[in-house]
């Protein structure tokens, strides 16, 4: 053993050392993280009005917002879940599985060719809607939070399980004729603006504001950051993620009505792949895929970015062939955008 | 003190009761047994120590104490109250309090919002007001004096400035007891001196610790009665003043326990120059000039800052240095390249085994071998037979308690994961070896057997670098580099004594002043 070492050996202390410029620095990028978008918006904005002028034109920045309105509230509810340190691929397949649930419960089959049961009154179909986002989420919750399993590979199986759900009840074809308590959502127009494009940027400002100022949104971070931290600070996790994942999941369903409003038909594809275009959405506006990072107003600026870009290709007059090469092609670029702006390592 | 005064205090009237009792309290892991009816007194208003090896069942103790499990059997009693359901997190804040070795802030987060998490200021309709929650978390870490903008995310905080942050929080709860998991593991000497004297202030306003530490230099420095457990039992309770260090160590081991040392001898005086670094300077600007001939042991000493552990782990290449050569028996190695390192005979602890040194899920075996995938490969191909092999030796000859080769490191203690950290450092019977604060969080046993096996690569003709700032890492050098904000400031050989070494790591000159 080694000697005693008496107190007084050791010199008097010094004030602890506050790393110098780093902490104010990080500060900064903190604080502009939220932002860090705002530039590569504009300077599409400035290219796309170059491409053809109609791009600032008042009828195509409508029509921008509402093509994206759908998927940026799946976006949300992806961003909620990605927050809390989790996935939810199942999102894209409750996108469909919803409305196409509430059409096959009301739609009349002697109107349809034998598609439907007419079982439920109209008026049902926004209820059953988000009833089915909600046993979606808690059935995911459970197989996630009480079983513990892998969420990744949970979602991926419900993906998978309830695209196979609506192409059964569909039998692979595409309900239409459907009531207007189904359509109106989707398709009204209040105040001169889709109804769809308020109830997507009310959506993103209640998140805003749940997210930033209210202890059940800390407590999404909090638990993406360090669950074990979070369990100590009296949070209950299981909860949380649960209640994370419902929500998540009403609100796809919810995407999902909007979407099958505008076009007046559920088709049993409905929803089919947009699970990759919402992850690269969320990760492009700064929300991070290990959790505890990134915010609501991110997810935001990340969508649009993602759906102007889109919109200036289209404008350019590139054939639709090209698209899917093209939206890839967005995503990459957008990603290396952000992070040239953004300025941090995506993880 | 306000938050003294607005903290719970019901219970605190009776000042004779113990602030914690702990009796007869017996937890079993399956088939494990974790605690044997082993029991704890903390008095009111001193500061207690818990020492033990590694599996003595300290952690359990820590957990049942805090009430994050329960115990099989067995009570304990808050100031003489019996402890709050489990389920009642609120209520066992109140009472005590842990800084756990593994940090409970959440690093994405703000220091602010870290100190509220879960109780942040709201108005009206139940929304976070985010300055109020500034204000109050700036008047909390001005009333405790810690200096710290709260604004930052808690990342960016250093270790020890974690701990007061984690010290401050568990006060603002109105707890007033409590403990310190290993506080000092990861602290530079004079981050302890700071950490102790915060400790010493406390201690003055009421607050009562219980500290555990390997250190028991430190037992002896910030304690007053000391706690001993070994093999899920409580063996000895006294006041540290009563009990001799060797009675300490005897209690803790079970037997008596003697650091090596470096012995007397003289290098042959033609052993070769094996080691030669010159003009050496880090990306953060500490330079490094040495040599070092086979068999020699050198010890780089310093303070956090000092820039030792940078210069180590540019001559690895596990970071690019700025500038300067590092030639191994003759051979410049690349800068910056680990495997080139490796390939001219260098072996490598890391600092941190849970970051660089150790992948936890893999088995021993894996671990160990990870260097030499030549050394058990046979046309391309991993033979496991000899992979078993090479292990199983690192198995005894480090003393690795295990059952096997092919047990996951995650599943061996603190100082026996350092031990596999260390087979795979000299897996590649390496002609220079660099240790990185290599007794770091490990039991007294532990440290003897790892210190030993650098007296024995020593003899084989085995160059050795030791950057530690702990002494007993360093008695086993010949002679001592000290580095002090990038410099190397004094050389010392060996048979320093333990003030001048300090002293010279702080930036002081004890012969000079």
């Amino acid at each position: 053993m080694s000697e005693t070492l008496s107190a007084t050996a050791r010199p008097s202390a010094a004030p602890p050392p506050t790393p110098p410029g780093a902490s104010s620095r990080s500060l900064a990028i903190a604080r502009l993280r939220d932002l860090a978008l705002v530039p590569a918006i504009i300077a599409v904005a400035i290219v796309g009005s170059i491409v053809n002028p109609v791009f600032l034109s008042a009828d195509n920045i409508i029509n921008v917002l509402q093509s994206m309105s759908e998927i940026a509230i799946v976006v949300l509810a992806q961003t909620i879940v990605l927050i809390t340190g989790k996935m939810d691929l199942s999102l894209e397949s409750t996108f469909g599985l919803a409305p196409g649930i509430a059409a096959w419960l009301i739609v009349d089959p002697a109107l349809t060719r034998g598609l439907g049961l007419d079982l439920l009154p109209d008026a049902w179909a926004v209820p059953i809607v988000l009833l089915v986002g909600a046993l979606v989420g808690a059935f995911n919750g459970l197989l996630i939070v009480r079983f513990g399993l892998n969420g990744f590979i949970v979602t991926l199986g419900m993906l998978i399980v309830l695209r196979g759900l609506l192409t059964g009840i569909s039998g692979g074809q595409t309900f239409f004729a459907l009531p207007e308590s189904m359509t109106y959502l989707g398709s009204a127009t209040w105040f001169g603006v889709p109804a769809s494009i308020w109830l997507s940027l009310l959506l993103f400002a209640v998140g805003v504001v749940v997210l930033g100022y209210t202890r059940a949104g800390r407590a999404l971070y909090a638990i993406g950051g360090n669950a074990d931290a979070a369990r100590a600070a009296g949070i209950r996790t299981g909860r949380v993620l649960w209640i994370a994942l419902i929500v998540a999941g009403m609100l796809a369903a919810l995407a999902g009505l909007l979407m099958s409003g505008r076009l007046a038909a559920v088709p049993a594809a409905q929803g089919n792949g947009a699970i990759f275009q919402v992850f690269a959405a969320a990760v492009i506006g700064g929300v991070s895929l290990n959790g505890g990072k990134g915010s609501v107003f991110g997810a935001f600026t990340g969508v649009l970015l993602l759906f102007m870009i889109i919109n200036v290709l289209t404008l350019a007059g590139v054939p639709a062939q090209w698209t899917n090469f093209l939206n890839g092609t967005v995503i990459l670029v957008a990603l290396v955008v952000s992070r040239i702006t953004g300025g941090k390592a995506q993880t | 003190m306000s938050a003294a005064s607005q903290g719970s205090t019901d219970g605190l009237a009776d000042v004779d009761q113990p602030v914690v009792e702990a009796v007869n309290i017996t937890k079993r892991f399956g088939s494990t047994l974790a605690l044997s009816e082993a029991g704890i007194v903390v008095r009111r208003g001193e500061t207690h120590a818990l020492v033990g090896r590694n599996g003595a069942g300290k952690s359990t103790l820590v957990s049942i104490l805090t009430g994050l499990q329960g115990a099989d059997a067995g009570t304990v009693t808050f100031d003489g109250h019996p402890a709050p359901p489990l389920a009642d997190r609120d209520a066992w804040r109140k009472r005590v309090a842990c800084v756990y070795q593994k940090s409970t802030i959440i690093g994405t987060l703000t220091v602010a919002e870290n100190l509220f998490l879960n109780r942040h200021a709201r108005g009206p309709a139940g929304l976070i007001r985010w300055p109020r929650l500034r204000r109050e978390a700036e008047q909390l870490l001005a009333e405790w004096s810690v200096d710290v903008d709260v604004r930052q995310p808690a990342s960016t905080l250093t270790v020890e400035q974690r701990q007061f942050v984690e010290i401050a929080r568990a006060l603002s709860f109105g707890a007033r007891f409590i403990i310190l998991d290993e506080p000092t593991a990861q602290l530079d000497g004079a981050g302890i001196n700071r950490l102790f004297n915060r400790i010493r202030d406390l201690r003055a306003q009421g607050v009562t610790f219980l500290f555990i530490s390997h250190h028991l230099q430190e037992i002896y420095e910030i304690c007053d009665q000391v706690t001993v457990f070994r093999d899920a039992r409580h063996i000895v309770t006294a006041p540290v003043a009563q009990l001799s260090r060797p009675a300490l160590v005897a209690a803790m081991t079970g037997e008596d326990v003697i650091m090596p040392e470096a012995d007397r001898r003289s290098l042959p005086a033609d052993a070769p120059v094996l080691l030669s670094v010159r003009d050496l300077v880090t990306p953060s600007g500490a330079e490094l000039t040495l040599q070092a001939r086979a068999g020699e042991v050198v010890g780089i000493a310093g303070g956090g800052g000092s820039g030792k552990v940078e210069a180590a782990e540019a001559i690895v290449g596990l970071t690019r240095p700025a500038g300067g050569t590092v030639t191994v028996d003759g051979r410049v190695l690349r800068p910056g390249s680990v495997p080139d390192a490796l390939d001219a005979g260098v072996g490598l602890v890391p600092q941190d085994r849970h970051r660089e040194g150790l992948v936890p899920l893999l088995s021993i075996a894996e671990n160990v071998t990870m260097t030499v995938p030549g050394r058990i490969g046979r046309r391309g191909l991993i033979s496991p037979a000899r992979r078993d092999a090479l292990a199983r030796d690192t198995i005894a000859d480090l003393t690795i308690k295990a059952a096997g080769p092919h047990v996951p490191v995650s599943d061996l203690s603190g100082g026996n994961q350092q031990k596999v950290v260390m087979g795979r450092a000299l897996a590649s019977n390496p002609k220079l070896l660099v240790l990185i604060t290599p007794t770091a969080g490990v039991d007294v046993r532990s440290k003897q057997t790892l210190l030993g096996v650098v007296e024995e690569v020593r003899r084989r003709g085995t160059t050795v670098l030791v950057v530690s700032d702990e002494l007993d890492d360093l008695r086993i050098c010949d002679r001592v580099l000290v580095m002090f904000q990038g410099r190397v400031v004094r050389e010392m050989a060996h048979g320093w004594s333990d003030n001048d070494l300090v002293a010279a790591m702080e930036g002081v000159d004890l012969h000079h002043v």
